[in-house]
């Protein structure tokens, strides 16, 4: 895929405080790439720069391979949806559409067009002449969306789109723009701090940390392999057990944890023998039985807690040094406080992380 | 139902201090001074016998014996000097000649060793009908000749309404000018207000009340300490005008006092807070991401104000405009003080009526014609605004 977007080495001051530090980050045309992280880590300022609202400290963007950091805003011919919509209140449905086509000079009849069409495509056809403060939430943000793709921008760029919704339409309107992605071919930026929505959305999700980015990686990529402890926390749950490797062999490793149990995990990155990390065992991938499996780790546990949750069945357990959270299938027994159980899970089921 | 009459009786009983203070300060002041302006009871308070007589008169012909006798009867019974005054001045005014025309008559009445036989035996003026006419229109406890004067209109002889000559056509002018005046200081307000508000808007913390500060600052001075302030400031040795000369602008110093200019100045300068209150207000409901919303469809700067920014806050503007227009007509202080003879505004013709010529009748149409100007723009106003509230 070819590079489209590039931030090189961008840096963003806001006074003393450092919100974006030496970030580097190239997206592909017709890419869908998600910035995820929590609030305050920088991916809402990296896409404020990106549409031109704010002005990098340092480094540069590229798009298509032209500088645009000194380029303005209406210049750049981006699509902005943003967190609260910000439709024009004094106008209706249809004249906000009609915005951005009256900009670029198109005539009566080519705006009447292509307004009706980016109206069938977010399915708002009959409200055309309604004012926003008369639509509901998610006709808001279907207007917005149709707003900001009527004018076909280079780069579409959306801030928590999403936020306001309620859980339901929420998920439809994931579905519906990860379809209107496909189908048009758009370069997508989209920003949240929820990370199922960005597994659901995204070719590629961008993990943010405080001004950096942690991981980079297919949706698969950032959640099986967490490169960090931050992104194995962020994304998704897991158990974290402390360990120290013992040997190293290809792409995998033998960790002593502190209660003895010897455990052979995928790594990520590098480690070396003697090295202290972390070891991330994702909780639906563990499974429970009375008796000792052959061929994979086995943690000694005993049951604390069983919660059952109709679509899986929850179970804390208590292993000699730490504790151990189990997800398992809603067919599942049911494991009674105090029972005595093996968690056993294998090696490509866990990760080693330095911490 | 008892307890829904004696709940309601108890919020009458907590609303009573407003209602009486809105009577009594409001309504009350404003009615007398309406009734004023169309009350004329000077003639008819003295005359009552004549008022009788007079109803049966056809308007034309010579004086009838019983006319006379009731006007003699009517005059000798006055012991109120002060209100036979009034009837004089009032009398005088329809028609020239009353003046000697009744001191003539009252000393010869008052002469009980030789009584006259009747008016005409007196001066023989009464014997014109025109006399009796002036008397007979005078009786009416209403009349409507205030609030004609007030824009410059009066009765003929034959009742019709017609134009006042042009040397008696001040009102009209000086009500024009009271509007120009006030329109061109609203003007000023919002050129200036509309960018103030826009700025303090857009920045937060110490500078916004810094800049909010300075607007409000001269709400809380008094007015007259305002506009003597604005005296020194504008006169011809004051400190615009050796500001002006020392950096070399100017030669001779502008005269900035006693002129329009001084007037549009300082009433522009007290009547700012008005224009960029409204307009501040307005200015921070509008969702802080519409202009980059804007750039970001491809609007440039100034295309994004003209079509997201100018049209969300025109309702302040026009609150703002309204609020200053209103303030302004009414202004009087300041024209006063800073302006020349050729800047005083209807205030000040009120003022002269009321406590000059103690002409409460002139003073009180006067009023009523501003208010009636105010209360058409007014209705004007807000027919435009509920209208775009109306298309939401």
């Amino acid at each position: 895929m070819a590079e489209y977007i590039r931030f090189d080495r961008i840096t963003k001051f806001y006074g003393p405080l450092c919100v974006v530090e030496h970030l580097d980050l190239g997206i592909g045309k017709g890419e869908f790439v998600s910035l995820l992280g929590p609030s305050g880590s920088g991916k809402t300022t990296l896409l404020m720069m990106l549409a031109g609202f704010e002005q990098p400290t340092a480094g540069e963007i590229l798009l298509d391979g032209t500088a645009i950091n000194k380029v303005p805003t209406y210049k750049r011919d981006m699509g902005v949806v943003f967190q609260s919509y910000a439709l024009f209140p004094h106008m209706s449905v249809g004249e906000n559409i009609a915005f951005p086509l009256q900009m670029r000079g198109i005539g009566k009849a080519g705006i009447d067009e292509r307004v009706k069409r980016a109206l069938d495509m977010v399915q708002l056809s009959t409200l055309s002449d309604r004012r926003p403060s008369q639509l509901s939430g998610g006709q808001q943000q279907r207007v917005a969306l149709a707003r900001a793709l009527v004018f076909e921008p280079r780069v579409v760029l959306m801030d928590e789109p999403l936020g306001a919704l309620d859980k339901q339409l929420r998920e439809q309107m994931q579905l519906d723009i990860r379809d209107l992605h496909r189908r048009l071919g758009l370069t997508i930026v989209f920003v949240t701090h929820d990370q199922s929505e960005a597994l659901t959305m995204s070719d590629r999700v961008a993990v943010f940390n405080k001004g950096k980015i942690e991981q980079i990686g297919t949706p698969r990529q950032v959640y099986d392999e967490p490169a960090t402890r931050f992104v194995a926390e962020f994304i998704g749950e897991t158990n974290l057990v402390e360990g120290v490797v013992e040997t190293v062999q290809g792409a995998e490793a033998t960790v002593r944890l502190r209660s003895g149990a010897q455990i052979v995990s995928a790594v990520s990155g590098s480690v070396a023998s003697g090295q202290s990390v972390f070891l991330s065992i994702r909780p639906e991938r563990v499974d429970l039985s009375e008796t000792r499996s052959e061929g994979r780790n086995v943690l000694e546990t005993e049951v604390t807690d069983s919660v059952y949750q109709g679509d899986h069945l929850r179970v804390q357990l208590q292993n000699a040094t730490h504790p151990l959270i189990a997800k398992l299938g809603r067919r599942s027994r049911e494991f009674p406080p105090g029972t005595k159980v093996f968690a056993a899970f294998s090696a490509g089921d866990c990760r080693v992380i330095a911490p | 139902m008892s307890g829904v009459s004696s709940r309601t009786g108890r919020s009458l009983l907590l609303l009573a201090p407003l209602l009486f203070f809105l009577i009594g300060f409001f309504v009350w002041p404003l009615f007398s001074m309406m009734a004023q302006s169309v009350s004329d009871p000077a003639v008819l308070r003295l005359l009552p016998r004549s008022a009788e007589v007079l109803a049966d008169w056809d308007r034309k012909s010579p004086p009838t014996t019983p006319m006379q006798m009731a006007l003699m009867e009517d005059l000798k019974s006055v012991d109120d000097d002060q209100a036979l005054g009034d009837m004089v001045r009032r009398l005088n005014s329809a028609r020239s000649g009353f003046r000697t025309l009744m001191g003539k008559t009252t000393s010869a009445l008052k002469d009980t060793a030789n009584p006259p036989a009747d008016l005409v035996s007196i001066d023989k003026r009464w014997e014109k009908p025109e006399f009796w006419l002036a008397i007979a229109d005078a009786l009416s406890p209403y009349t409507d000749r205030n609030l004609l004067a007030a824009v410059d209109l009066g009765r003929n002889a034959a009742g019709d309404i017609e134009h006042l000559p042009p040397d008696q056509s001040v009102n009209a002018v000086i009500l024009i000018r009271t509007f120009w005046i006030a329109a061109l200081v609203t003007f000023a307000c919002a050129c200036i207000g509309f960018p103030y508000a826009i700025i303090a808007a857009s920045l937060d913390g110490w500078k916004r009340d810094l800049m909010l500060g300075a607007v409000l600052l001269p709400l809380w001075t008094s007015l007259l300490v305002r506009t003597a302030a604005w005296f020194i400031l504008l006169q011809e040795q004051g400190l615009i005008n050796d500001l002006l000369r020392a950096i070399g602008l100017i030669d001779a110093p502008l005269t900035l006092i006693f002129n329009r200019t001084g007037v549009i100045i300082a009433m522009t300068h007290v009547l700012l807070p008005f224009m960029v209150l409204p307009i501040y207000s307005v200015l921070i409901t509008i969702p802080k991401n519409l202009m980059p919303a804007a750039a970001s469809l491809g609007a440039r700067p100034l295309r994004a104000f003209l079509r997201v920014l100018l049209p969300l806050s025109l309702r302040g503007v026009a609150s703002g405009a309204l609020l200053v227009f209103i303030s302004a007509i009414g202004y009087y202080i300041t024209p006063a003080l800073i302006g020349g003879p050729g800047d005083q505004m209807i205030s000040s013709i009120i003022a002269f009526y009321a406590t000059g010529s103690a002409n409460w009748g002139m003073a009180g149409a006067l009023g009523v014609v501003l208010l009636v100007a105010t209360l058409l723009l007014y209705s004007v106003y807000s027919r435009l605004s509920s209208d775009e509230v109306g298309g939401r």
